[in-house]
This record gives C-alpha cells, sequence and structure tokens, in this order.
C-alpha cells in the first residue's frame, strides 16, 4: 500500500498556524545571523534592565 | 548592629543576601534561614531532566559559599513568625526547626530587626489526586532531584521507543491554577529534541496540556509582539513552534486526576475527557510554605499577615474588584507588609493582588487560569529593591526607598527548545512590563520597543551563558557584584 498523500484534512489543529520557511528555518541555526541576533538580544536586555531599574 | 533575617535562599532570598552582604555586611548581621542545603539554579533543570546536565551542574552547596563571607547559614525551615516579639521580649523573632539531621529536628527563636520571607511555593503536588513524583504518578522538573528521576524514567521509555513500542507523552500543567507555564514549555520541546537525536521521535506522539486558555499566556495574558508589518499575538508564534514539531496541544484544561498511564480532565467548557499517557511531567500548582504569626499575646494572626493561598501580604491593593479594574496600580512597589513595617515578601512569598491572565471558570465552577508568574528576574530585581530599601531604612530613613514594581519592570525569558551548541534554539521573549499598564500602552498594554520574541542559535548561546553566569555570581566568585541579576 502506497503512502503517498493524496489529499490533506484541512481543518484540524494543525493545520492554521503559520508554518517557518526553508529559508527562516536555516537562518534559526545560520552561525552569520545568529551571532548578529546574539549581540542585538544582548543589547536589547540590557535596555530592558536599564528601564527595570528604579 | 542590627540583625536581618532572610527566610529562604532561592533565586529572591540568596540574591537579597548577597546585595545587603556586599552594602551592609560589616556592619550588621544577616542570617540566612533555608530548609534546603542546595542553591538551585531551576530554570536549568529542564536540561538536567533530558540527561543533558548533571545535578551538580545546577546545584551547589550553600553552606561552603556563606562560609567565606559573615552571612550566617541556618539549615532550618520557618515555622512561625512573631512579628511583635513573646511574654519575654517585645523583639520580634521567627521560630525555625533544622533540618540538618544532626540537628536531630531542633526548633530555635532567631530574632530580626529586619525580615524578608523569601520562602518560595509549596510544591502543591497534593492538589491533584496521583500528581507528582512521590505520591503519584508523574514526574517533575521543580527541583533538581526531580528533574534526575525525570530523566531517569525518560531514557526507559527512549529504549522501549528504541525498541519499537510506540509511547505517548503528556507535559504540561498540573491543575487548573498553575502557574510556570515556562518551564514545561521549555522541558517539551527539550524532549522532542533528545528524542529525535535519539531517532525515535517518530515513535512518540507528544502531547501539551495546560490551563492557559491560549497557548502563550504564560500567566501574563498572553502577550503581542511586532513581526512581519503586524503585531501579533504570541499564541500564533507558540502554535507555530508546537506544530513544526508535530505536537498537539490541549489548552483550558483542569486535569483533575491522574492515575497511572491515564490523566482525568476537565476543560473549560464543562467537559470531561482522558488521556493515556507513557510519560508525563506536569507541573504543580503552588501555595504558601503554611508559615504562621502570632502577636505578643501568643494569639494566632496568621490571616492579618497571609493571603488564604498563604502568602504574605505587601503593599498592594487587594480590594476586590472585576476583572475590568484591575490596575498596573494594585501590584506591589516596595513588598513591605502594612502592618509591620520591618517585614517584607519577595518573589513567590509574596501575595499578588490578583492573578494577571483574566479568571475563568468551567460550569462546573472549577476556576481554570494560569496564576501570575514571579519568578526568575522579577524575583531578582524584588530582593534587590528590598536590600536597598533595608539599607536605607537602617541608615534613618523611615520608607522604603526603592520599588520594584511587576507593573513597572521587565522580565526576558530564553525558553530552551534543544540544547546544542551548534544545532541548538531557544525561543528568546522580553515582555516590558510584566503586568500589562494599559494606561500606559493602551493598544497591547506593553512597551512595543521592549517586548519581543525570535527563535533561534542566539538564543540557546544566551541560555548556556545566563546558566553560567548566574551560577558564577550566586556562587560570589571574584567581580559578581559587576555582573547583571
Amino acid at each position: 500500500m502506497s503512502n503517498k498523500v493524496l489529499n490533506r484534512e484541512p481543518y484540524q489543529q494543525a493545520y492554521y498556524p503559520p508554518a517557518p520557511t526553508g529559508f527562516t528555518r536555516y537562518m534559526r541555526t545560520s552561525l552569520i545571523w545568529q551571532t548578529i541576533r546574539f549581540m542585538v538580544i544582548n543589547i536589547k536586555m540590557l535596555r530592558l534592565m536599564a528601564k527595570s531599574k528604579h | 548592629m542590627s540583625r536581618i533575617v532572610i527566610l529562604g535562599a532561592g533565586i529572591a532570598g540568596h540574591t537579597a543576601a548577597r546585595h545587603l552582604h556586599k552594602m551592609i555586611g560589616k556592619q550588621h548581621e544577616i542570617v540566612v534561614v533555608s530548609p534546603n542545603p542546595k542553591w538551585n539554579w531551576i530554570p536549568s533543570n529542564i536540561w538536567v531532566g533530558v540527561g543533558e546536565m548533571q545535578e551538580d551542574q545546577v546545584t551547589f552547596d550553600l553552606a561552603e559559599i556563606y562560609r567565606k563571607t559573615s552571612i550566617q547559614f541556618h539549615q532550618a525551615r520557618a515555622i512561625s513568625i512573631h512579628p511583635q516579639g513573646g511574654a519575654e521580649s517585645d523583639k520580634p523573632y521567627v521560630t525555625v526547626e533544622h533540618t540538618l539531621a544532626a540537628m536531630g529536628g531542633k526548633q530555635e527563636n532567631i530574632t530580626y530587626d529586619f525580615l524578608i520571607n523569601a520562602t518560595g511555593p509549596k510544591l502543591n503536588f497534593g492538589a491533584t489526586e496521583g500528581l507528582g513524583p512521590e505520591h503519584g504518578h508523574t514526574v517533575s522538573v521543580c527541583t533538581a532531584s526531580h528533574a534526575v528521576e525525570a530523566n531517569h524514567k525518560l531514557q526507559r521509555l527512549i529504549e522501549e521507543l528504541r525498541k519499537g513500542k510506540a509511547g505517548t507523552i503528556v507535559i504540561g500543567t498540573g491543575h487548573g491554577m498553575c502557574t510556570c507555564q515556562g518551564a514545561a514549555f521549555e522541558y517539551i520541546y527539550n524532549v522532542d529534541h533528545v528524542l529525535r537525536e535519539a531517532g525515535v521521535r517518530d515513535m512518540a506522539r507528544m502531547v501539551w496540556i495546560s490551563n492557559e486558555y491560549e497557548l502563550g499566556d504564560f500567566g501574563m495574558g498572553g502577550v503581542h509582539i511586532t513581526r512581519g508589518g503586524y503585531v501579533t499575538n504570541g499564541k500564533t508564534f507558540a502554535e507555530s513552534l508546537m506544530v513544526e514539531r508535530g505536537i498537539e496541544w490541549i489548552t483550558r484544561a483542569h486535569v483533575k486526576k491522574v492515575e497511572a498511564g491515564k490523566i482525568h480532565y476537565e476543560k473549560l467548557d464543562g467537559t470531561f475527557h482522558e488521556i493515556e499517557f507513557d510519560f508525563s511531567m506536569l507541573i504543580p500548582p503552588f501555595a504558601g510554605v503554611g508559615l504562621k504569626a502570632y502577636d505578643k499575646a501568643g494569639e494566632d494572626i496568621t490571616a492579618q499577615l497571609f493571603a488564604p493561598n498563604g502568602f504574605m501580604k505587601v503593599d498592594a491593593d487587594y480590594t476586590a474588584r472585576p476583572y475590568a479594574e484591575w490596575s498596573a496600580r494594585d501590584w506591589p512597589r516596595t513588598y513591605q507588609n502594612p502592618t509591620f513595617k520591618n517585614l517584607f515578601a519577595i518573589g513567590i512569598a509574596f501575595a499578588p493582588p490578583h492573578m494577571i491572565s483574566k479568571p475563568m471558570q468551567s460550569p462546573n465552577g472549577t476556576a481554570i487560569n494560569p496564576t501570575a508568574p514571579r519568578t526568575g528576574m522579577p524575583s531578582a530585581s524584588m530582593a534587590i529593591a528590598v536590600a536597598h530599601s533595608i539599607r536605607d531604612m537602617l541608615n534613618g530613613a523611615d520608607q522604603p526607598t526603592h520599588h520594584a514594581s511587576m507593573a513597572e519592570m521587565g522580565a526576558a525569558c530564553v525558553a530552551s527548545t534543544g540544547a546544542n551548541i551548534l544545532s541548538g534554539t531557544a525561543a528568546t521573549m522580553t515582555v516590558y512590563p510584566v503586568v500589562p499598564d494599559y494606561e500606559k500602552y493602551p493598544q497591547t498594554g506593553r512597551d512595543m520597543k521592549l517586548t519581543f520574541g525570535e527563535i533561534g542559535l542566539a538564543g540557546h548561546w544566551m541560555k548556556f551563558l545566563l546558566h553560567h553566569l548566574f551560577i558564577y555570581q550566586a556562587r560570589l566568585k571574584k567581580g559578581w557584584s559587576w555582573l547583571p541579576d
């Protein structure tokens, strides 16, 4: 028996949320891009902490 | 010389202790009372729970650290607070019971000039029949030893999956009034990650179960972030991640009972359901640790100091109001008890004025809604504010000088979704403020410049860095006070 999907049930839980494209998934572990994001996240967190101090 | 007694040595208590020690340790006496001999970096327990770390990588011996300082450490459980003193003296004191085996459960009264209650939560597994690792059928990652046991059971399941036996894994919250969904959220993705690495992911059905109204609520009423030209609710991204990893989800659920291999739950619509499992990690609800309070005559004044859930009343506005009238202004700023001005409660130990998420009830009267989170970064911020206020009050200030309202502070959450230095990822989320303020930020209640989220390897590096940074800092190693809390 073939496992080939001929049609897909639409009205299921997994049908609606957005799915990442291949490019998005690649960028999540791209060393160059993630190094930049690491620096950006650090800056954002430091700004958050600065604003939280009273 | 004054004495400051701190009950609890978790993130809040230990942070208060080290800051007080740094500021006033030479002039005043600082006493820490904790029933646990070890400090635990709880956010990394999820890695112990999947075998990526060992217990000793997330814990250290408190007595050994405090020996390097002038902080006195009592391995003991606080039993009662006597804020007016007793028959013999007006000096306030706390009664503790030693938990070190050599002390044989000896009780002792410790007098104080200032008291910080940072006792954290009682893990209330008893609220749901059959819940928890000790008397139930589910595992937990709330303590390092629980996480070790969780990993043993997970590895056994992986062996079964390797042999070709299909299995169901259910992870989430074990009661309708739980908080701390984030820990379960991290754990389910780390379990997914190790199953993939073991090559058995296709043998396991994975199900998320929680008391959230929608995914991504996290007890903060959800969060909006700006992405792709839209201000979008975090639910969209949380659902996307679940679908991407092939995880089903059940929300608006109150787990009523757990039997061996079967969870019984009620949904917000009042219907009852069951789900069978081979491995389940469910977070318990939290309660106060059961501290009592007595006045000078020995009369029980627990209800005056504590809310019915056992958390200590502070400077919050506890007036009961409908959800539409809740305000950011209700949340405490100084964490000082309104009756006894030398008494403070921080971290999970303080009584929130109300939840952040909207209260919900099933037609059967069952409350199904996440309670307010107050762990991690907010706990440390409260501890630092209270430490500074006490320093200033010892120097003559007549009231607390520092504040750390959850409606005026941000929080960062880095939720691991797989631990690997090159292929791991984590969801990084920051939110400002934790409690939405719709007067300041009418659209979403939050500052959209400081509220963001993204998934990637950088998040994993961040989580790994924070693990080492916070343990280094908590161990009071050289230069700890220069590091961010």
